[in-house]
């Protein structure tokens, strides 16, 4: 007995078909960059050339732009991750394991720019390039989760193995995010509380906050773009005996 | 679901709670540890540690800040709304230190009571908006 | 606003500019790796299968 409907599981289980999946990538991946290119463009114009000075940090603030939107990046795709983690441990779907491990690099680079950014906005504004604060902390203890995945990922040699493994390690890792959420919160820390997802009142100027969504957008079809690029390249290493491959490398060559 | 399928996702949603509970605990034991900065109350109250190094955070009260001599030598006082700390501190300011500013300095508190700090951060605000807004802001505020 | 000053962007070109090259470096890199080594992982498959004996 199942309780998704018989015409839904098919088209899931014909969209993760590697071969089928394959071609989707290719027929999307052009579209995606159009919209990455038409969201980018006006999100850094807005940044970095139309919105205002900021009253107390002056222009040191547009790091902004990159910081924050990279930090929800590193927060969302971990969670995509262990997502994907736990679907491929219940069902055993192929193209879960390899959307999570294709997801780790991306996720350790959206992580690596948002402390190296923030450390580079800590500097003038704080006085610091970095505290141990719990925010800091934990989201350092973020990127080191990232770099799990992709070395134990690497260090075991069949890949439906290592693919367990790393789900496991994907959504252990999982409760820290809520601590990097509400560190802030939580406790005293240098880093100061959110400014977007509070809701009770603004506190970012609407010329500022608009290219910051733009921003955001655009990271998160940058995401898209990316993962798909990795996807096919981690189908095509564990498929290579298969005859859609050599169908595809005929069809090329 | 299958019942293998639905036995693994229970052992799963199993996990996550011993995971999730496991933190819990374990962030409640070292809550003071992972507190950055004590408050002025706190030092008040004789909360923070004597003889030892560490960080003391508020905000700096408004015509309170002084240079007493002609040397790098700064003192002001930092309050939390309650209680207000004197803080001595030689040495180059962030850009973001002014009256009004919530700061993080470290140091270790004299005989006198007085915070002697080795190291002034700035804390900044979660607030962006233009000069204009900000000027706009304050005006209404003065007025009172 | 003049190119020069928007490049100083208020005396903190080196933090706002290093920031945003990092950013286009890393983001840049793992956008092109995966594409790179596909088009070498298909040109060994299809070297691979010219000779299947082998």
């Amino acid at each position: 007995m199942s309780f998704i409907p018989a015409p839904i599981s098919r088209f899931f289980h014909r969209t993760a078909s590697p071969p089928h999946f394959y071609a989707l990538a290719n027929r999307f991946i052009p579209w995606l960059t159009v919209l990455f290119l038409l969201l980018l463009i006006p999100g850094l114009y807005g940044g970095l050339i139309m919105a205002p000075t900021d009253y107390q940090q002056g222009d040191s603030y547009r790091i902004i732009y990159i910081h924050v939107p990279a930090a929800w990046m590193s927060l969302f795709i971990y969670v995509l991750m262990a997502v994907m983690g736990g679907i491929a441990l219940i069902w055993r779907m192929k193209l879960a394991e390899v959307m999570l491990i294709s997801s780790a690099p991306i996720g350790a680079g959206f992580t690596f720019i948002a402390l190296v950014t923030g450390s580079l906005w800590g500097k003038p504004m704080w006085g610091t390039w970095w505290v141990w604060d719990a925010r800091l902390t934990s989201e350092l203890i973020l990127l080191f989760l990232y770099l799990g995945v992709i070395s134990l990922h690497g260090a075991i040699e069949d890949k439906r193995n290592a693919a367990r493994a790393v789900s496991i390690l994907a959504l252990v890792g999982v409760v820290n995010i809520p601590i990097i959420h509400y560190s802030v919160e939580w406790w005293n820390t240098l880093h100061q509380g959110p400014t977007v997802s509070k809701m009770d009142k603004p506190s970012i100027h609407i010329s500022m906050l608009i290219p910051l969504l733009l921003m955001a957008v655009a990271f998160k079809v940058y995401y898209a773009i990316a993962l798909l690029q990795a996807a096919k390249l981690e189908l095509l290493k564990r498929e290579s005996s298969a005859q859609w491959v050599k169908n595809l490398l005929e069809k090329t060559v | 679901m299958k019942p293998h399928r639905k036995q693994r996702l229970i052992l799963i949603g199993l996990m996550l709670i011993g995971i999730g509970l496991a933190a819990t605990f374990a962030l409640k034991a070292f809550n003071e540890n992972l507190m950055y900065f004590f408050s002025t109350t706190d030092v008040a109250e004789g909360k923070a540690p004597k003889d030892a190094l560490f960080r003391l955070g508020g905000m700096v009260v408004k015509g309170s800040v002084e240079r007493p001599s002609e040397d790098l030598l700064v003192r002001f006082k930092l309050s939390d709304f309650s209680k207000e700390v004197t803080v001595e501190y030689s040495g180059i300011l962030p850009d973001l230190f002014r009256e009004g500013q919530g700061i993080v300095a470290k140091g270790r508190l004299d005989n006198r009571g007085v915070f002697v700090a080795e190291e002034v951060l700035a804390k900044h605000d979660e607030n962006y908006m233009p000069p204009e807004v900000a000027d706009s802001l304050k005006k209404p505020a003065e007025a009172e | 606003m003049t190119l020069g000053s928007f490049l100083d962007m208020g005396g903190y070109a080196f933090y706002v500019w290093t920031s945003y090259g990092i950013t286009t470096a890393v983001l840049l890199f793992n956008l092109l790796a995966p594409i790179v080594q596909r088009k070498q992982l298909l040109r060994q498959l299809a070297l691979k299968q010219k000779r299947p004996q082998r």
